[in-house]
């Protein structure tokens, strides 16, 4: 298919200053609005002329979406703050360190000076048939593309497809999801607040988005509680090119431990699934036991249960299974460096 | 504004995709104004029905005073087919307009179940049952044409009553039938394309994109147009006309007065209900 890039199709720019101004024209406008928040991902769909709204709310200009502020109970994190100021800021890092290693691995230091945390945990699937403008059931049509006999599909999931098999891209997800985040939303209907995991949604109940954000929605800021300040974390990425791409697989973990047992433990894993997974029944298993290398090796076998590949992902089995298992046993065996 | 949502494949070739999910509420409209014309016309303007009735008396004493009309195995089908279709209307359609839930797997199990319950049907009206009951004859389309001659003013004699079924019913169940057979051929192939337990290996080769796209069209046509077809089938099943059939559709019979009042004892001859098969009727076909 011939795409024309670079040539952006026409529509009204709208710069609201405040977050209610950008609420309101989402509502206003509806369906036919696109949030731009860093733009990286926004102009790559109209650039390829593939999106074609008719407005675009760049919230560039709203400064009370920008910044990480301390509360009482943890820190407020702006939805338009960059991903290099998350990574660098000395809070995050000492208390939750698991988030600043997850954005510090977010694609290309440019990319991270511009891309926000609100618009990595809603960027859009990565899934080339699907980016490339095809009509799959993700753009609206009637096929899965990536998921036929000879579909590329090697970077797709090895969980959750339903019909589409696309995974979810987000390097910082699974950080929150571990930290157990809330994410903030302004909706026609006020404020609305919901846990990390269930800010995505899966194909199973909307094939054409990934998150819950609806129309005239939008996502203001992510708070994370203190309950795991300074608790053991972990967080790897494994990707093809290591200065500059996106996940193949990526694993975080928040461990509490006690006398070398683990006491309290959230794992989440990305690039695995249409939506970044929390490992809920892996959680349960290893809770209340050593934070080593067996209890890992459990903890990976018991991670891929249930997975089901794809023609070119199979790999993905080991590699979850691996980065589960150094998630739990690697606290202490490994570290990562960036 | 086009009814169909067409796409551009990767080889370049413009094929449809789906229909428009506007004619959902096309024939939402469409079954909500059916019912209030209808409701209307026979509340305000229609005149009483009135049918001949030539019944001698050794006829009339031989009706007995429950008429059978559907047996148990039929009336088990109609509402085992009903809930499937209720389940295949609310998970294909609510998606469409807002209420979003997993609806695929629940989707393609009620289509199962329909498509087990339709078969069953065919099968069972046409070797154990009066297969020719629930189409219409020629007495059928003769009366149909005196009725409407009636219902504007003009000269025509009466209609006979009906056969078992009423003439409407006939047309109702073709439709249904057409319908119901299109969404059913069209949603057995579509189960290639989703994960389906095992039961089906995906396969979206089987077809070129034009021929799928086809096949999507022809099955959103015939869903929306069920939503039009199950809103008047609901609503006349519950007018209080019609109430008798709708019962009889759960009691498996009818009573003597209604019998004799709508249909003609020499058309559907009502037989005598055995303690044993209570509501069976050998020319059920429904």
């Amino acid at each position: 298919m011939a795409v024309i890039r670079d040539v952006m199709p026409a529509f009204d720019l709208l710069q609201p200053s405040s977050a209610a101004d950008a609420q309101k024209l989402l509502q206003q406008h509806g369906d036919e609005a696109w949030v731009m928040a860093g733009g990286l991902d926004s102009l790559d769909w109209l650039k390829d002329r593939i999106k074609k709204p008719k407005v675009l709310v760049d919230l560039s200009g709203i400064d009370e979406l920008k910044g990480i502020r301390s509360t009482s109970d943890g820190v407020e994190i702006g939805a338009m703050t960059t991903l290099t100021e998350i990574a660098n800021h000395a809070e995050i890092k000492a208390k939750y360190s698991v988030l600043s290693d997850a954005v510090a691995v977010v694609a290309s230091p440019q990319i991270r000076n511009q891309g926000t945390l609100g618009g990595n945990v809603s960027q859009d699937a990565r899934c080339w048939y699907y980016r490339g403008g095809w009509p799959c059931y993700r753009a609206g049509g009637n096929i899965c593309y990536a998921d036929t006999p000879m579909g590329r599909n090697r970077e797709h999931a090895i969980f959750g497809a339903n019909r589409c098999v696309a995974v979810h891209p987000s390097d910082a997800a699974p950080a929150l999801i571990a930290l157990d985040a809330k994410f903030v939303m302004q909706t026609p209907k006020g404020e609305r607040v919901v846990d990390a995991e269930d800010y995505f949604l899966g194909p199973e109940i909307d094939i054409t988005r990934l998150n819950i954000l609806g129309s005239g929605d939008l996502l203001t800021a992510i708070r994370i509680p203190s309950t795991w300040a300074g608790a053991k974390f972990y967080f790897e990425k494994v990707r093809d090119r290591n200065v500059w791409d996106f996940a193949l697989m990526n694993v975080a973990s928040a461990m509490v431990l006690s006398g070398g047992n683990i006491d309290r433990v959230r794992i989440a894993v990305s690039a695995v699934a249409p939506k970044p997974m929390r490992l809920k029944a892996v959680e349960d298993a290893i809770r209340g036991k050593p934070a080593d290398g067996t209890t890992g090796e459990m903890a990976g076998k018991l991670a891929v249960q249930g997975a089901v590949p794809l023609q070119f992902n199979a790999y993905k089995i080991p590699l979850m299974r691996n980065l589960v298992k150094r998630a739990i046993g690697g606290v202490q065996e490994a570290t990562w460096t960036s | 504004m086009d009814f169909i949502t067409w796409a551009t494949s990767p080889w370049g070739q413009t094929v449809p995709i789906h229909i428009a999910w506007y004619l959902i509420w096309v024939m939402v409209i469409a079954g909500l104004l059916f019912m209030i014309v209808h409701a209307l016309y026979v509340g305000i303007f229609a005149s009483p029905r009135k049918f001949v009735k030539d019944d001698s008396p050794a006829v009339v004493a031989a009706v007995p005073e429950r008429i059978p009309r559907h047996s148990f195995v039929a009336r088990a089908f109609h509402w085992v087919m009903a809930i499937s279709m209720f389940a295949l209307l609310i998970t294909a359609f609510l998606p469409k307009v807002g209420i979003k839930f997993d609806w695929v797997t629940y989707h393609w199990i009620a289509g199962l179940v329909l498509t087990a319950s339709v078969i069953f049907h065919i099968f069972h009206a046409s070797f154990f049952l009066d297969f020719w009951s629930i189409w219409p004859d020629k007495i059928d389309l003769r009366d149909a044409r005196r009725r409407l001659l009636r219902s504007m003013g003009k000269e025509a004699p009466p209609p006979d009553r009906f056969a078992k079924y009423p003439l409407e019913n006939k047309f109702y169940h073709f439709v249904i039938l057409l319908s119901g057979l299109a969404v059913i051929f069209t949603g057995v192939f579509m189960m290639k394309r989703v994960n389906t337990l095992g039961i089906f290996t995906r396969n979206p080769y089987i077809f070129g994109d034009m021929t799928w796209g086809m096949m999507y069209v022809l099955h959103g046509l015939a869903g929306v147009g069920l939503i039009a077809l199950i809103m008047v089938h609901v609503y006349f099943g519950v007018r209080p006309e019609k109430l008798p059939i709708t019962k009889s559709m759960i009691f498996g019979y009818m009573s003597r007065d209604f019998y004799l009042e709508e249909h003609d004892p020499k058309r559907w001859a009502a037989e005598k209900s055995s303690p044993t098969q209570e509501g069976y009727a050998p020319s059920d076909a429904d």
